[in-house]
């Protein structure tokens, strides 16, 4: 028990990380991470939203009829995410607007949906909080520093502190699209390389 | 803005895939051939365009005189899932063909975030019934462009060599950088 538990709290973060080895999540990955702190935004409405539809997945798992359960999930999770998506709008608006059409579309994240299909409708209730946490982790850790990444190399800052000085000239191509998918290739071949070499 | 405007932005200024980041699951799922892009490409004009026409409906008709805005998400999402499937078993009904051709993508774009994206922005943007079309259409397009450009590079590109660190997914997201940034070069065309 004991060992499984702790299985199911880590194995979001680095051997099934859901951003950099199973590819889910890729649009808001890569519409929000221009600054580190979008990206933490993100992140952690996104883990948010993750362990409450675990929990309420997990426990009503038994009422739902099986041959309507994807459709279910989806007004579970879109329940959550409205209330996350208000909630944000109340109390960050800044960051609320920066996020923009992404928070809505947390509803899509193939995250969430495919942890209510391949764990939550599983397992009990303790164990889906736990592998919640771990892929909620696992997003936030990915997304914040690609965001980072972004942010270092486009804008000389981090987290809105210039770090490289103010004569410093950043590549501003790291903060525009293409910058996103280059940053993003380059991250996942040194994750490649990192678990080659374990 | 001018109809042909719509058009010229959401195809190539601000391709909903490689600059405003939205269905990118499918772009990068299926498009290992370009049969398969094509096909996913078609199905995605079709079900965006009439999702979009649907919501529009919905939202004014419904969510906008019964004050329940903050349904918005939930209620779009169930639309679309629920459009989905009944253009599924409408097609499989009459065109077996096109059912073989078209089939197996209807139910990825339930959680394609691209079509519910669309529908939130043509919301937000406040656009009339005809430019909520015609942006669909056109965003829907520009999609068919992008990931029928990128299956050509793929099919070529899956013929090369290259270390094992970068086979995959980083590879074409590397293509797909680059692809974007072709597309930039049309940045301020049709302001």
């Amino acid at each position: 028990m004991e060992k499984t538990t702790k299985e199911n709290l880590t194995r979001g973060i680095f051997k099934e990380n859901p951003t950099l080895v199973m590819l889910l999540g890729m649009c808001p990955t890569l519409g929000v991470s221009t600054s580190a702190i979008n990206g933490l935004g993100m992140g952690i409405a996104t883990l948010f939203v993750l362990i409450l539809s675990n929990i309420a997945i997990s426990s009503i798992k038994n009422l739902i009829p099986n041959g309507v359960r994807i459709p279910c999930y989806i007004v579970v999770i879109a329940s959550f995410v409205s209330v996350i998506d208000l909630s944000m709008s109340a109390w960050l608006p800044s960051l609320h607007a920066a996020l923009g059409i992404y928070i809505p579309l947390i509803v899509v994240n193939c995250i969430i949906l495919g942890r209510a299909e391949t764990f939550a409708s599983k397992n009990n209730v303790f164990q889906s909080i736990c592998d919640a946490i771990g892929m909620g982790i696992g997003f936030t850790m990915s997304l914040t520093i690609l965001g980072a990444i972004r942010e270092i190399l486009g804008a000389g800052t981090i987290f809105g502190y210039p770090i490289l000085g103010l004569d410093a000239n950043p590549i501003l191509l790291f903060i525009m699209p293409p910058g996103a998918f280059i940053a993003l290739a380059f991250m996942i071949i040194v994750f490649n390389k990192l678990r080659e070499a374990k | 803005m001018s109809y042909i405007g719509i058009f010229i932005t959401a195809i190539f200024v601000n391709n909903i895939i490689l600059s405003q980041f939205l269905g990118i699951c499918p772009f990068l799922g299926v498009s290992k051939k370009k049969e398969t892009a094509i096909g996913m490409g078609i199905a995605v004009m079709f079900v965006m365009t009439l999702a979009s026409a649907v919501t529009y409906l919905i939202y004014h008709n419904l969510i906008v005189p019964r004050q329940l805005k903050f349904m918005t998400t939930v209620v779009f999402i169930l639309v679309i899932a629920a459009l989905v499937q009944i253009v599924e078993i409408i097609i499989k009904k009459t065109s077996p063909l096109l059912y073989h051709a078209l089939g197996i993508f209807l139910p990825l774009i339930t959680t394609n975030c691209a079509v519910l994206g669309i529908a939130l922005l043509t919301v937000q943007k406040n656009m009339n019934f005809t430019e909520t079309v015609l942006y669909s259409l056109a965003n829907a397009m520009g999609f068919t462009l992008a990931i029928v450009l990128f299956s050509g590079m793929r099919e070529r590109l899956s013929k090369v060599k290259l270390p094992q660190a970068m086979q995959g997914a980083p590879i074409a997201l590397i293509t797909a950088g680059l692809l974007s940034m072709a597309f930039m070069g049309f940045s301020g065309v049709g302001n």
